[in-house]
């Protein structure tokens, strides 16, 4: 439990003190592997006879993989068009 | 303190510990290397909590796929190899990021171990079997939804990256024309 409160905190932080879009990122998917872990042992606590805490982790773990693959193809899409990942201009005008 | 608390607080606390390089780090390139090593010591805890599928999963799609797009995000954007100062946050940011982030994981610890204690009571073993059936049997329409989900995802990454967008492809376009 308490692996799950630090892994979180720690993506938090991430996302928070990034500049770099890819970076951002990484921290988004530490938060969503500490979501996947708190399903796992929460299911492995109580008595899961439907197993619905490791099948929620199969499908975070699948809906994080769409996400990624979508996010970083915006990402290259804003590179393409303005030369940087600068997550603090990304609302400026040039 | 039996092997399962030992084996789960080791690969916790590596999980955790490289998580920490990975956000903090000033090499981008080790920053995702550092990720690897935090969802691989993710996926021994799963396996410690009886979930060998699941480990499986996490390691193939994370360690696998996630982790090798990233690098190439990262080789596309040009990401410069070794040290790099030109995306550091002021510090400001970074100490309220750092508030923020460890007030989070205070408060998410102690609800979680004042709800379910430190520690697990007893191992659920998983059966990949019993998954199996569970998951094609009462699951089985949000596993298809969830195909549908990944495949539209792969259609709109290919549409996003193959837009004719920006600065770099008009300028090319003015060249062509001008020769």
């Amino acid at each position: 439990m308490v692996v799950v409160g630090l892994l979180f905190g720690i993506g938090l932080y991430g996302v928070l003190a990034r500049r770099n879009s890819v970076l951002v990122l990484i921290g988004v998917e530490l938060m969503l592997a500490a979501a996947g872990l708190l399903f796992v042992t929460v299911g492995s606590l109580t008595s899961d006879t439907m197993r619905a805490g490791q099948i929620m982790t199969i499908f975070v773990i699948t809906i994080a993989a769409a996400e990624i693959a979508v996010a970083l193809g915006v990402i290259l899409a804003v590179f393409r068009a303005r030369g940087n990942i600068d997550m603090t201009q990304a609302g400026e005008r040039e | 303190m039996t092997t399962y608390d030992v084996l789960f607080t080791i690969a916790g606390a590596i999980s955790v510990a490289s998580a920490l390089l990975a956000v903090s780090t000033k090499h981008l390139v080790h920053s995702a290397l550092w990720l690897i090593v935090s969802l691989a010591a993710l996926c021994g805890c799963y396996l410690v909590l009886g979930a060998e599928f699941v480990a499986l999963v996490q390691l193939l799609v994370y360690v696998g796929a996630v982790v090798v797009l990233v690098l190439f995000a990262l080789m596309l954007t040009r990401a410069p190899i070794g040290r790099s100062h030109e995306h550091d946050t002021s510090l400001v940011q970074r100490a309220a990021a750092l508030v923020v982030g460890a007030a989070t994981a205070a408060l998410l610890s102690a609800v979680l171990v004042s709800a379910y204690g430190n520690g697990a009571q007893h191992i659920n073993a998983g059966g990949t079997h019993v998954l199996a059936t569970r998951l094609f049997g009462n699951w089985v329409w949000p596993f298809e939804l969830l195909s549908a989900l990944l495949l539209v995802a792969l259609i709109a990454a290919l549409a996003l990256a193959r837009l004719p967008i920006g600065r770099r492809d008009a300028e090319e376009k003015l060249r062509g024309v001008s020769r």
